[in-house]
């Protein structure tokens, strides 16, 4: 994860840039060297430039759906997983159950910066981050679900009563046998 | 953790061996029916038997010095037992038509082929029985002439005796009898008009004393030479005042007898021709010993007298009151009470002058040993008699107060530090060590005198048959303080008190912190349920007396109720015969805050003879004799009177008043709710057919049946009746929480059974609702009334149980959170523990997947008994009595402590210790594991730290 985000583009830390911005001649002490034309390079630049900037952004919108789809597939496998661990209370299905609660959970609370790569203008983040959100929120439920099957949700009456106290008596009586 | 302590009970007989066994050892029976052999040296128990309850000893005599011979029920039971280890040699059954004064006799100076020739009289018959295999190898039968045999008499070494008896009141018969065959060499009668009545004292081997019918004259019978004469002397010649009831005591004294008058005591002697002779006046606490032969032909006996804070022992001369072989002055705990009972025994010191030393039984039921002037040894054999239990907490330790008061001052810490300086450093000499020890051992934690954090030690405080009451440490069993109580003692104003119960009557914890707590010790003056009776209270901590009461009025019920005043007395309800209650401690506040609950307290008797359950309530102020402001009357409100041809009541519980309840929610495997019906005021009875109240196997199965009832005791509203068919008593019973067990015997299937019922309140099961339970709109923990009328389901089941029972309970703990054991004392005294988990009435025979997770344990037709499960160990409680469970502080926890003849005390967890670590867990290790691991995160993080760094250049 770490990995990823690094080379998807937060992690920059540093950058040399190699494009020459400075057009007048003046400033230039160097001639142009022969055959190159500063304004025919300038405008292929801009068509070139416009060009990558569409692909761009059709590729960040593709990947952007692409993650928002991730959380289904995780969805199978921890429905799958649930499935094997079965429906008594151990070790293992407790783990599969806050695991399945806790991996929706961390996902939504880092739901900005999943996009924040495929952040554009021209690119319209809404559609996916909502596919992730609603997803994830699947998955939430599948684990309170598979809580709720291991017993450990109060939602029965016995899950409240248990700790009542046994109720005061009004009357007091005493007596028996009488003592030999 | 468990101590075991051995008694005997209070000593009626003693035999010493004689002198040539050469061991040192006496041969004791007991009111509690045990046979024991003691070592005179330690007093330690040698060997011991706990005869039945209903085998009460009558005799012990030695027989062809290898022997002991007991004869026991009512003279019907006569058996031997192998002196030095106790193994029984031979027993013998002894039938006569009627009861008749059972008398043991040893002929030892008669010998026939090596065998001495016990006589046995009882049962209206004579019986002479080899010691050798218990064969009876004669018989009398007297009840033709329908005498009473008084005395067995033998004859100087000519083999023949005599049997001497009253025939109705008046008519004297001397048989002699040749002792060998039983041939009757002679009888002889005479008619003394006087009539006569009581003891008869025998003076010489042909003079008799005995009182006429009146009691005012003393006849002395002389039977020589086929002559009966008697001699009337009146008591008011012999002493100048004769009011009161004279009495002859028993001995065995030679030519001389005692007479008690009420509260004197004239030793008399028999001149040649029946004239009698005062030889001493005494008070009634002196007590003479019988005789004892310790020379060829010299008789000596042994005399105890009191003296303030001393007993005077003197053995005299048997034939001669003047003479005093030794006289010593003892001194003695005047806590131990008078002198009951005194046997002396004689030994040849090395200068080959005769010594002697007494066994003492003091008033208190302690048996001490008295050698030259001192007291060897002495045994609390009181313990032996446990009436009731009840439980004190030790004192908090404190800085300054308690833990001075209790443990030791400045001075001895400093000392006990010095001496454990010189033990680590190897100074310390023999007695240091031992005293090391004994610090060691004082201030070891599990004896300390402190209120420990896990509520282990605790103080049992225990009254006893002697009227004397102990408070036994729980941690190793030791008396830290016992005290004779003056209330319960004989004296004039009060003939034969009784102590009966012990309560709890202060238990300071939230405003008296400074006072001690102390206990209500309830007795009565006399044996009859009118009697008047007697109210003491002790302090628990020091075993002083704080106050004594004696009442006017009589004792049958004591009812401790739910309320204390601000010194946190409880208040206590005392209801006399009459059926008016009296309101105990007498204070204006007491009596406020009793007023104000008057109309919600209600009291029940059950009539066991008539067969009647009363409910009663408390009206208003006593009028008439006795009244005063703290006496109310009451009104029968109910009554539930069982048919008395087909139902009679034998056994009644109620749960312990102490007991705490968790929840009120039992859930089931479902997720279902069941309410637990949770009552203090339910009383389980049972009663069986008439004709089943007998022992087990004298009756059809057909005409016995056993009927369980759960009554509610505010209402009288019975709330469940169930018939056992073919089912019979004795039955035990334990109640708790909402359930009952009871044993009993099933004469179908030749077993014992043990039920369970489990009752639930219906009424509250629609309580449902999650949503309404959350907020709290429920009406659950509201107080309830028994006229509400709840409407009570019950399950119950059956299970065989293979021993009979002596006494049932059940664990209690401090929050009543961990589940519960049975405690069962078994007919072989022992106790048993058993999950109540064996007992849930929703066993089946294939539970589901889930209620085998949930515990429930597949039915079986039997309660298993598991061998490990006996929480004695190996170790008997010999007449098993009661069994009484205290709570500790850690919930986890339960003391358990039995009593009969022998004292147990355990602890138990039935849940395992869950909230503690056990005593061997490795604090060092679980220490080590700590600051390794820390360390080892220490070290990790600095090894991420560099490798990231490393990373970084890379």
């Amino acid at each position: 994860m770490e990995k990823g985000k690094g080379v998807m583009g937060s992690g920059r830390r540093w950058a040399v840039d190699f494009t020459d911005n400075s057009t007048s001649h003046i400033s230039r002490d160097i001639p142009d060297p022969l055959g190159f034309t500063r304004a025919s390079q300038d405008q292929d630049d801009s068509t070139m430039s416009r060009q990558k900037k569409d692909a761009e952004a059709n590729w960040k919108s593709q990947k952007a759906w692409e993650v928002a789809q991730a959380p289904f597939k995780n969805l199978l496998m921890m429905g799958f997983m649930m499935w094997m661990a079965g429906s008594t209370v151990h070790l293992f299905s407790i783990g599969i159950t806050f695991s399945a609660l806790w991996q929706p959970i961390s996902a939504l609370q880092g739901v900005g910066k999943v996009f924040e790569p495929y952040k554009d203008s021209k690119v319209d983040l809404n559609g996916p981050k909502l596919l992730f959100i609603a997803l994830n929120l699947g998955g939430l439920a599948l684990g309170v679900w598979k809580l709720n099957t291991l017993g450990l949700l109060p939602t029965h009456a016995s899950d409240w009563v248990s700790s009542l106290p046994p109720a005061q008596e009004v009357e007091y009586s005493g007596g028996g046998v009488p003592l030999y | 953790m468990d101590w075991h302590q051995q008694y005997i009970g209070k000593v009626k007989h003693a035999v010493f061996h004689t002198q040539k066994t050469g061991r040192k050892r006496v041969v004791v029976s007991t009111e509690e029916n045990v046979v024991a052999s003691l070592d005179l040296r330690h007093g330690e128990i040698f060997w011991r038997h706990v005869l039945g309850t209903n085998d009460v000893v009558d005799g012990i005599e030695i027989a062809l010095g290898k022997y002991i011979i007991t004869l026991s029920s009512d003279g019907s039971i006569l058996r031997a037992w192998n002196l030095p280890d106790g193994q029984m040699v031979w027993e013998s059954f002894l039938q006569g038509p009627k009861h008749s004064k059972p008398l043991l006799l040893v002929l030892t100076n008669l010998k026939v082929d090596k065998d001495n020739v016990i006589l046995v009289s009882s049962k209206g018959c004579l019986h002479a029985v080899s010691s050798i295999d218990g064969e009876v190898l004669w018989r009398k039968d007297f009840t033709a002439e329908s005498l009473e045999v008084q005395k067995v008499i033998q004859l100087h070494d000519s083999g023949k005796i005599y049997v001497v008896g009253f025939a109705g009141s008046s008519q004297f018969h001397v048989y002699k009898i040749n002792a060998l065959d039983g041939e009757l060499l002679k009888h002889e009668s005479a008619t003394f008009s006087g009539g006569f009545d009581g003891e008869v004292a025998l003076v010489s081997s042909d003079t008799l004393v005995a009182l006429d019918a009146t009691r005012t004259v003393l006849v002395t019978i002389v039977f020589k030479d086929g002559e009966i004469k008697f001699q009337q002397t009146y008591i008011s010649n012999l002493v100048g005042d004769t009011s009161g009831v004279a009495m002859i005591l028993p001995s065995t004294l030679k030519g001389t007898f005692s007479l008690k008058i009420n509260t004197l005591m004239l030793f008399i002697r028999v001149k040649g021709e029946g004239q009698l002779e005062v030889v001493e006046k005494v008070d009634h606490a002196t007590v003479v010993s019988d005789a004892l032969s310790f020379s060829e032909d010299k008789q000596a006996f042994a005399v105890v007298q009191h003296g303030g804070n001393k007993i005077h022992l003197t053995v005299k001369l048997g034939d001669d009151w003047n003479s005093d072989l030794v006289k010593e002055n003892i001194e003695m705990d005047h806590l131990r009470g008078h002198v009951h009972k005194v046997f002396v025994n004689n030994y040849v010191r090395t200068d080959r002058s005769h010594g002697f030393r007494a066994l003492i039984v003091m008033e208190d039921h302690s048996l001490l040993l008295v050698q030259q002037g001192k007291i060897v040894w002495n045994r609390e054999d009181s313990l032996a008699s446990i009436i009731d239990v009840t439980t004190s907490e030790l004192p908090v330790e404190k800085d300054g107060v308690s833990v001075a008061k209790v443990e030791h001052n400045l001075f001895e810490w400093l000392k006990g530090h010095l001496l454990k300086l010189k033990g680590t450093l190897m100074l310390a000499s023999a007695e240091d060590v031992v005293a090391i020890q004994a610090i060691r051992l004082k201030s070891s934690k599990k004896s300390k005198m402190t209120r420990d954090h896990n509520g282990f030690r605790k103080l049992l405080i225990v009254l006893t048959k002697a009227g004397k009451i102990f408070a036994l440490h729980s941690g190793d069993g030791r008396v830290v303080w016992s005290l004779l109580l003056p209330s319960l003692r004989k004296s004039e104003a009060c003939d034969n008190p009784t102590g009966l119960n012990v309560y709890q009557w202060q238990i300071p914890h939230h405003h008296a912190m400074d006072e001690n707590p102390s206990v209500l010790v309830v007795g009565r003056c006399g044996f009859s349920s009118n009697a008047p009776g007697v109210l003491s209270f002790v302090d628990a901590y020091t075993g002083k007396e704080l106050n004594s009461l004696d009442l006017a009025h009589s004792i049958v019920q004591v009812i401790p109720l739910p309320f204390t005043d601000s010194t946190e007395q409880r208040l206590h309800l005392l209801v006399d015969a009459d059926r008016r209650v009296h309101l105990y401690p007498k204070t204006p506040e007491a009596k406020s805050t009793f007023e104000q609950e008057i109309s919600n307290i209600y009291w029940y008797s059950v009539e066991a003879d008539n067969g009647i359950i009363k409910g009663h309530v408390i009206k208003s102020k006593c009028i008439g004799k006795g009244a005063d402001d703290f006496c109310y009357d009451t009104g029968n409100l109910w009554s539930i009177v069982f048919p008395s041809e087909s139902e009679k009541i034998i056994a009644t519980v109620t749960r312990k008043p102490n007991e705490v309840v968790h929840t009120q929610a039992k859930v089931s495997v479902d997720q279902d709710v069941m309410y637990k019906y949770i009552s203090k005021n339910l009383l389980f009875v049972a009663t069986v057919s008439p004709k089943a109240s007998g022992t087990i196997g004298s009756v059809d199965p057909e005409e016995s049946s056993l009927v369980a009832y759960l009554i509610d005791t505010v209402s009288g509203r019975i709330l469940h009746r169930m018939t056992h068919h073919g089912a019979q008593g004795p039955v035990h019973a334990v109640f708790s929480e909402n359930w009952v067990v009871y044993h009993y015997f099933n004469l179908r299937a030749h077993r014992y059974e043990m039920s369970v019922i489990e009752i639930y309140d219906q009424s509250r099961a629609e309580n449902k609702d999650v949503l309404k339970l959350i907020l709290g709109k429920h009406n659950l923990t509201a107080p309830v009334s028994s006229y509400s009328r709840p409407e009570v389901v019950t399950k119950s089941q059956s299970y065989y149980f293979t021993h009979s029972v002596k006494a049932i309970a059940v664990t209690l703990t401090a929050k009543g959170i961990t589940s519960k054991q049975l405690l069962i004392g078994t007919i072989g005294d022992q106790v048993l523990a058993l999950d109540k988990r064996f007992l849930d009435p929703r066993r089946s025979i294939n539970p589901t997947q889930a209620e085998k997770e949930e515990g429930i344990i597949p039915l079986t037709d039997a309660l298993p008994i598991m061998p490990q499960s006996y929480i004695t160990h190996s170790l008997k409680v010999e007449g098993l009595r009661g069994i009484i469970t205290v709570p500790a502080k850690l919930e986890s926890t339960t003391l358990v402590f039995s009593y009969g003849v022998d004292l147990f005390f355990t602890r138990l967890a039935p849940s395992r210790t869950y909230d503690s670590l056990t005593e061997d867990f490795s604090y060092a290790l679980l220490l080590i594991t700590i600051v390794a691991l820390v360390a080892a995160i220490f070290v990790t993080w600095v090894l991420s730290e560099k490798k990231e760094l490393r990373e970084k250049w890379r």
